[in-house]
């Protein structure tokens, strides 16, 4: 009973926010929806605990048909079992938190702000019924609705024309993905008669050598993995599809957090754990998993390295720590990919927020060459600041060295090529993560004071109030501790009882690969990482000429990472203007020339004969009599002739 | 069998032309009778909108035809009265019925000259779509069928914009042709079978030649409806002179037609033609879903761009039907009902900034969501409901087609799901231009949220979309038996017996 609590309450609050909050006000607005988040959030936790203590066991909720049409039958239902309560687990308390916190971050908008709240709460239910699906099709519901929730929430501030155009981004590009995802989830229902996850993991020994011919004959299981991938990558912004998430930073840093960090864009991570049955069964798609996790996680990075906008370089950071969850899964270890799906929650939302403080303290600037130097000023933030660096970087003892290192010695272990390649992008990422961050730290929080006083005259830069504090002090300890709690549960010696069948079995041997690798492969991404922090100390401190000295030094070379790739520029050039340049010609050549031009060319040739047809009637007998016997003359040799 | 005892369609479909009837004799100064023309064909809708609903209760799914009324009518010719619904038609008559009241509301204010012959053309409207669901005699469903057109000219030719002759020629010629072929048709199925009974023709199974020949002369005249690409360009040009109701209807019922044609018709009676043809159907609804997409998105006026994405959606429902398989029926049926109740609330949208502004500009507007929330929240639900969001109506039918179009080929189901982008790009641009941004015209710095008299023609349009993408197997339901049978029965036709038909037809074409 706790369970269906703790996923639907959050619909309730957003439900009264938004259509009452007019009514009831702000205040009130922010009272219901953050009283039932935090039901909510207790809910969940207790169903977990309640889970992995053993004191209840994993099964499902039967909510109600869906659609019953031809055969097809799914229902709603709510899928309880150690992946989807340990989802829901975080989600709820890394959303309640947003939720509170955002009280105070949104407390200087001149707009009433319950629709914020609503759209936060309609976001946490549409993630936990993606979380908790038991089929495919209410997955999608969930994956479509947080879609939904971002696009509402990057285009917050709907007067801002750069935001309602990141919100359109967002959403277009997710459905190209989720085009794919839908065609992957019609295959399934033509394959196995089912989209429930029960009935296609019962399914799959008797497909395993089903083929469908697509360019070639391909396994089917292997066209459904890469089509379900596809749909992941959309969501999880991998390389590629991955333009939508910086500019989805026009949302209040709130939802950065929320959706950009910690939950919607790790959905495509969940989607792959939850189909690991499936997916491992696969080889040819978990090759294509890793390279394009680990090529993402590298790529990410090196734009991070450049990016002057404090939030963005997060954007990037999450993008690439993205690609390291998908290293993860295409090496097989499913588990590891969802232990770093959660450390990574607590910190990126950690460093989200405290990014959301600083700007809060410096009233909106977000631009770090504009900083510099507060660490005097909001010593607080700055602390957790470093908390989360600290755990991004992977340095021990805080979480993400016990995620990320799971992730390349498990890349390592999985013993294929792609898996390596992955390894070796992760190693790499690991140096640039590390140089980004301390980048960010001593741009924002050292230094000269570059504040522009001009425009902040009579503004001291403030320390943010306790509503958004507290939130970060508990991410802080969350980013400082869950990795080590957590890593026995999860991938460690208690994993098999703790997952219980939730992730695919098959992965327990890359876990347990993982034991026997030389162990310079443990310590490759800490000595990186060390000497990213070195390399960040150099240029932002010890020698403050040299990053402009090297900008102009390797100028294309900053240039193409400062312009991200140009990956925007190019696909405004081969998809985007030929799209528009198209639909105006179809519309002004296709319909209005050519097929208008049939009708309307009728009409002017019926008005035309019409005229011809009047000259004919001259008025003299001659001619007509003569036109009777020309007449008479052609019916009767036709009629000779074909008797 | 009629359980009820009571002529209850010929109810639902004589009782709005009584209603015209009665408006006719209204006497009185002009003001007078227009206030009680209004009150007239609102009082006559609901009642036959409430009579409707004993369908809903009392129709039993999967029993074959229902609420049958059958007389002699001419008898030399074998022709009767024979009225009947089934699960394919039962719900077009109820979205019909539901329709007609909100389009009387949604005139309410926005009409001011010749109310009384307008309220009577939605009330004669009213009669032929219902007696067009409910006829199981083909020359009675050809009369309706044809009828429909002759209020809906007028409604845009009296009651419509600028260019409204040029709409209407325009459709005229569109129509003419097919209207033609379809009454040969008709002709030649009464010459061969003896009959025009609807029931009968279903189980008479025609000459693989004749099914040809027959199958292009429905297409002739139902693709002209749907409308497929490419003899859609009328719907356009409809939609932008017709008034705000002209267009609702025109989109929630009349593009039904078409569609509800090759479920009744093509589908079941040339099972062999529709089997040959269904590459050419697929192709053609592929085209309308990418082509008109596009072209939508091009488009700078508000009606011409819900118009083709409509075009677009019923591409989809093509699609469908002619996979023949049970998810694909039954998704092309409920995209039609899904379809009849979004775009219709979608063009009372636009009728609702008209009416302020009088402008269908898409670049006169912007910001809207300052002034109007109210309008914002509805609009917002029809257009993620038009993008096909799960939740939502219109996502229902759209999986249903994609799963039964991937049981034919993966390459239909992917080009045949793309309106899940390319829906987006077009549906989201046309909010984003008229609900945010800033707001710069003096004229929208005042402009009125939705009136009480509007909320209560959204509520219930909302209260549907939400209830069909969340439970739609209210809806399913109905359908559902027949879809499956209709399935199967294609499928037996199909079967080895008539196989050498298969080839003989492709001789044929050739």
């Amino acid at each position: 009973m706790l369970f269906p609590i703790a996923v639907f309450a959050p619909l309730l609050g957003a439900a009264i926010a938004g259509l009452s909050g007019r009514v009831i006000g702000d205040r009130a607005a922010q009272a219901v929806t953050i009283g039932l988040m935090i039901a909510a959030a207790a809910c969940g936790i207790v169903t977990w605990v309640a889970l992995i203590t053993g004191v209840t066991h994993a099964g499902t909720d039967f909510i109600s048909d869906w659609i019953v049409a031809g055969g097809f039958h799914v229902n709603w239902a709510l899928r309880y079992d150690a992946l989807s309560v340990t989802m829901v687990a975080m989600v709820t308390f890394i959303a309640t938190l947003i939720h509170i916190y955002s009280i105070g971050y949104m407390g200087h908008e001149e707009r009433p702000t319950y629709r914020f709240f609503a759209y936060l709460s309609l976001f946490s239910f549409a993630m936990l019924m993606l979380v908790t699906a038991n089929n495919l099709l209410q997955l999608f519901f969930g994956w479509e609705g947080v879609g939904l929730a971002s696009y509402l929430l990057i285009g917050y501030w709907y007067d801002k024309p750069s935001a309602c155009a990141a919100a359109i981004k967002a959403f277009v590009v997710n459905r190209i993905a989720d085009l794919f995802f839908a065609v992957g989830i019609a295959m399934l229902f033509a394959t196995f008669g089912s989209i429930g996850f029960n009935s296609i993991f019962a399914g799959l020994g008797a497909h395993l050598q089903d083929r469908i011919s697509l360019f070639g004959s391909h396994h089917v299981l292997g066209v459904i993995g890469l089509l379900l991938f596809i749909g992941a990558m959309g969501k999880s912004a991998q390389i590629g599809l991955h333009v939508w998430l910086p500019d989805a930073m026009e949302g209040p840093t709130p939802v950065s957090a929320l959706i950009h960090a910690a939950t919607m864009v790790t959905a495509g991570v969940f989607l792959m754990a939850r189909m690991s049955p499936l997916i491992s069964l696969a080889a040819p798609v978990l090759a294509v998993i890793a390279i394009i996790g680990g090529t993402t996680a590298l790529f990410a990075a090196t734009i991070g390295c450049v990016q002057t906008d404090i939030k963005r370089v997060i954007a990037y950071s999450t993008c690439s720590q993205l690609g390291y969850m998908f290293v993860a899964a295409g090496a097989g270890a499913f588990q590891v990919s969802i232990f770093h799906l959660i450390t990574h929650a607590f910190f990126k939302a950690l460093l989200f927020l405290g990014a959301g403080s600083v700007i809060h303290a410096v009233h909106g600037e977000q631009d770090m060459r504009k900083m510099g130097g507060l660490w005097r000023n909001i010593p607080v933030t700055y602390a957790v600041m470093w908390v989360g660096s600290l755990a991004l970087a992977g340095i021990p003892p805080f979480a993400g060295y016990y995620s990320k290192d799971a992730i390349l010695e498990a890349a390592y272990a999985a013993g294929n090529a792609a898996a390596h390649y992955g390894y070796w992008c992760g190693v790499l990422a690991a140096f640039l993560t590390a140089f980004y961050s301390w980048r960010l730290l001593l741009m924002t929080f050292h230094g000269k004071s570059r504040l522009e006083h001009a425009s902040h005259a009579g503004h001291a830069v403030h320390e943010s109030p306790l509503v958004m504090l507290v939130p970060l002090l508990l991410l802080a300890t969350g980013a400082t501790i869950a990795g080590y709690l957590l890593k026995p549960w999860f991938i460690g010696a208690h994993q098999a009882t703790y997952w219980h069948g939730a992730i695919d079995a098959a992965s327990a041997t890359v876990l347990a690969a993982m034991e026997h690798i030389p162990g310079w492969v443990g310590y490759a991404p800490l000595v990186a990482g060390l000497s990213g922090v070195a390399l960040a100390y150099l240029m932002y401190v010890a020698a403050p000429g040299l990053p402009a000295r090297l900008a102009s030094l390797f100028r294309p070379i900053y240039l193409l990472l400062l312009n991200k790739w140009y990956v925007d520029e190019i696909y405004d050039v081969i998809f985007v203007r030929p799209y528009r340049y198209l639909a105006g010609k179809l519309w002004q050549i296709g319909d209005v020339e050519l097929i208008d031009g049939v009708p309307n060319g009728l009409a002017a040739l019926a008005a035309d004969a019409s005229g011809q047809v009047v000259r004919l009637q001259t008025g003299s007998m001659a001619v007509y009599a003569f036109t009777m016997l020309i007449g008479l003359v052609v019916l009767i040799s036709t009629f000779l002739l074909f008797r | 069998m009629n359980t009820l005892g009571f002529p209850l369609l010929s109810l639902l479909v004589w009782l709005p032309l009584l209603g015209a009837g009665v408006l006719m004799l209204l006497r009185g100064d002009e003001p007078r009778v227009a206030a009680l023309a209004r009150w007239v064909a609102l009082a006559t809708s609901l009642a036959v909108f409430a009579a409707s609903l004993v369908l809903w209760f009392r129709f039993v799914p999967g029993q074959g035809f229902q609420f049958v009324e059958n007389h002699v009518w001419l008898p030399d010719f074998s022709v009767s009265y024979h009225l009947g619904v089934d699960g394919i038609s039962v719900l077009f008559v109820l979205l019909s019925t539901a329709l007609t009241p909100i389009c009387v509301l949604a005139s309410w204010e926005s009409i001011h000259s010749r109310v009384r012959e307008y309220m009577m053309a939605f009330l004669v409207l009213e009669t032929m779509m219902v007696g067009m669901f409910c006829s199981l005699d083909f020359v009675m469903f050809y009369m309706f069928f044809e009828g429909v057109l002759i209020p809906m000219y007028l409604i845009i030719g009296v009651w419509g914009g600028q260019r409204r002759v040029y709409a209407s020629v325009k459709f005229f010629l569109f129509t003419l042709a097919g209207s033609v072929l379809m009454l040969l048709a008709l002709l030649s199925m009464w010459l061969f079978a003896g009959t025009t009974d609807i029931p009968t023709l279903l189980h008479t199974s025609f000459p693989p030649a004749m099914q040809f020949w027959l199958f292009l002369a429905f297409l002739a005249s139902f693709a002209v409806k749907v409308p497929m690409w490419p003899v859609h360009t009328w719907l356009p040009d409809a939609h932008v002179e017709a008034p705000t109701a002209g267009s609702v209807i025109l989109a929630g019922v009349l593009l039904k037609m078409g569609a509800y044609g090759f479920l009744r018709f093509s589908v079941p009676m040339l099972p062999n033609a529709s089997a040959h043809f269904a590459p050419l159907m697929f192709a053609l609804g592929v085209i309308a879903v990418i082509y008109t997409a596009m072209v939508a998105f091009a488009q700078t006026d508000m009606k011409k761009l819900i118009a083709y994405s409509s075009v677009a959606h019923m591409g989809v429902v093509v699609i469908g039907i002619f996979t023949f398989n049970p998810q694909g029926i039954d998704g092309a049926i409920f995209q039609m009902l899904s379809h009849g109740i979004v775009s219709a609330a979608l063009f009372l949208c636009v009728g609702v900034v008209y009416d302020r502004i009088h402008t269908r500009e898409i670049a006169r507007y912007g910001g809207l969501a300052d002034r109007m929330p109210k309008y914002a929240l509805a609009f917002m639900v029809f257009t993620m409901a038009s993008v096909g969001l799960p939740g939502t109506a219109g996502f229902v039918g759209e999986i249903l087609v994609l799963i039964g179009a991937f049981k034919v080929n993966f390459w239909l189901a992917l080009l045949g799901g793309s309106g899940m982008i390319l829906g987006a790009i077009y549906a989201l641009s046309l909010y984003r231009r008229v609900i945010f941004g800033r707001i710069t015209r003096d004229d929208l710095k005042s402009i009125l949220d939705l009136s009480p008299r509007e909320v209560a023609i959204f509520l219930p349009l909302l209260a549907l979309t939400l209830w069909m993408g969340v439970y739609p197997s209210s809806f399913t339901r109905f359908f559902d038996p027949d879809a499956v049978a209709l399935s199967a029965q294609h499928m037996a036709a199909l079967a080895p017996p008539h196989a050498g038909i298969q080839t003989k037809l492709a001789e044929l074409a050739r």
